[in-house]
């Protein structure tokens, strides 16, 4: 096909996909590589929408913008799932289901906000049950921006995001478990000390497990 | 050596598996009007849970769960024989017949239902209520036609069975056959009687509290379990196989049926699809299994 054709649609996906990646990969083992290579290939989202944004996963993941010819499909529960997508504002209330969901993700896991309202509050700025910046609360590995983003925006956000695994950058869950007091000083500030039980990678040596 | 035979026989399930799994997304993919994913698609999210950084755990038994799946889908390949005329690929099939491989393929549904149910998961402990009680409604149409061919041939033997074939049971019984499709369509979990693992009513059902390594491993079983019942409906009804390209050919041609049944319907409830099981296969296979021992046809 002509290159002229391919400004936009399925194909220019595909295509952007699939091009070499032109990131630096020296300090990489090959395995390594090879894992973040299936990583990227291999994406399961949890179905779980927060805000006004959930009504555009259905489409995305669905026969018109079909996310799973990209490798990305729809995960039950969050023991499953790779990434949670944030989708619009977030009250408080869905906060503390949006924080246990999380933690309860195995790593490497990943985290997608859609629109403005992750960003900065967006039109809930002086809302005053809602969190205006979700990165105090939880690491974002890709923001897509838009009020509220198209299927198309969310795809290229996936890519974008896909890139990223591909080359390992996208370490959000490091930063969370490195970063962990500040993550948890900031969930109690207004969500109180009940926010959910305490995060430890080494959690399951204890407390019914081996 | 034996060895070389059960892992030639697991490696080949294992892959081609993986492929019918990926074919199996594809082609459902097709029928929706989508792109679908790559084949080798299943193979990929394989082994990206198999590279998952931690699991969770609820106890030995959780662990137990996932491997004695494995086990019995592992142990039921090995007692079925690829080819009916041939020593290779036979794998363990000489020392037990087709009462162990109905056996063993009720081994790993309950082993799971007990690692399961430690996780404590409500979603997943439905799910495993729900495959129990389909799985009595969706063996006896199984179990009739199995115990009429058995009678019908005078052996137990799958190579047996296979090889007696003149014309093909399939066309030889046809009542027999027609109900066994329905109990093999929910064999494979199919649509509309795949009420286990329904991802938006139980959440995935058995697998809801497994991550990682553990889903994994149910993936890899899901794969070569479904090869293992394919041959096993080749073996009884399809006339067996010669050599590889017969088998593919034949499983394939099963396969693709299924799939197409699953993509027409959608999914009953748990009682409706013990119903239908109950009442509508069933009766075909015992007029089937009462023409059949008596000459009828």
């Amino acid at each position: 096909m002509e290159e002229g054709f391919l400004k936009e649609g399925f194909l220019k996906e595909q295509q952007v996909m699939e091009s070499d990646l032109n990131s630096d990969t020296s300090h990489k083992s090959s395995v390594d590589f090879l894992m973040d290579w299936f990583r990227k290939r291999s994406i399961f989202v949890l179905a779980y929408g927060t805000g006004c944004g959930a009504i555009e996963m259905p489409p995305t993941f669905t026969s018109r913008y079909d996310a799973e010819r990209l490798g990305i499909r729809g995960a039950a529960t969050p023991r499953q799932a790779d990434v949670i997508i944030v989708s619009g504002y977030c009250s408080y209330k869905t906060l503390r289901r949006i924080i246990r969901t999380y933690e309860q993700m195995a790593n490497p896991k990943y985290v997608l906000a859609l629109g403005s309202c992750t960003v900065n509050g967006g039109m809930y700025w002086d809302s005053y049950n809602t969190i205006k910046k979700l990165e105090d609360y939880m690491p974002v590995d890709m923001y897509v921006n838009g009020c509220m983003p198209r299927p198309e925006s969310i795809l290229e956000g996936f890519i974008e995001l896909q890139k990223e695994i591909a080359e390992g950058k996208a370490s959000s869950w490091q930063k969370y478990e490195e970063n962990y007091e500040f993550y948890r000083k900031n969930q109690e500030a207004v969500l109180g000390k009940t926010v959910a039980p305490a995060y430890d990678a080494d959690w399951y040596l204890y407390d019914g497990g081996l | 050596m034996i060895i070389f035979d059960l892992m030639g026989m697991l490696l080949s399930a294992y892959i081609v598996g993986f492929i019918y799994y990926g074919l199996y997304r594809n082609i459902t993919a097709r029928f929706q009007r989508r792109i679908g994913p790559t084949v080798l698609q299943s193979f990929y999210d394989s082994i990206k849970f198999f590279s998952k950084k931690e699991s969770i755990s609820h106890g030995w038994m959780f662990y137990l769960g996932p491997v004695i799946m494995m086990t019995g889908a592992i142990m039921t390949l090995f007692f079925i024989p690829f080819f009916y005329n041939s020593e290779s690929f036979s794998g363990l099939s000489a020392y037990g017949n087709l009462f162990v491989v109905l056996y063993l393929m009720m081994l790993g549904p309950l082993g799971n239902a007990m690692g399961v149910g430690v996780s404590g998961s409500p979603f997943a402990v439905m799910g495993v209520t729900r495959g129990l009680t389909r799985m009595f409604a969706m063996e006896l149409p199984f179990y009739i036609a199995v115990i009429a061919l058995m009678s019908l041939n005078h052996s137990a033997d799958i190579a047996t069975i296979a090889a007696n074939q003149t014309t093909i049971n399939a066309f030889a019984y046809p009542l027999l056959f027609i109900g066994v499709l329905f109990s093999f369509v929910a064999m494979m979990g199919q649509s509309p009687f795949d009420v286990v693992g329904a991802p938006v009513e139980v959440y995935s059902g058995p697998a809801a509290e497994f991550s990682g390594k553990f889903l994994a491993l149910l993936m890899s079983q899901s794969a070569i379990f479904s090869f293992a019942k394919l041959v096993l409906m080749v073996n009884l009804f399809l006339g067996g196989a010669e050599g590889f390209f017969e088998l593919l050919g034949k499983t394939f041609v099963l396969f693709l049926f299924v799939i197409a049944f699953g993509s027409m319907y959608g999914r009953f409830k748990t009682p409706q699809s013990v119903d239908f099981l109950v009442k509508v296969p069933t009766a075909i296979a015992v007029v089937g299994l009462i023409l059949a021992t008596t000459g009828g046809q």
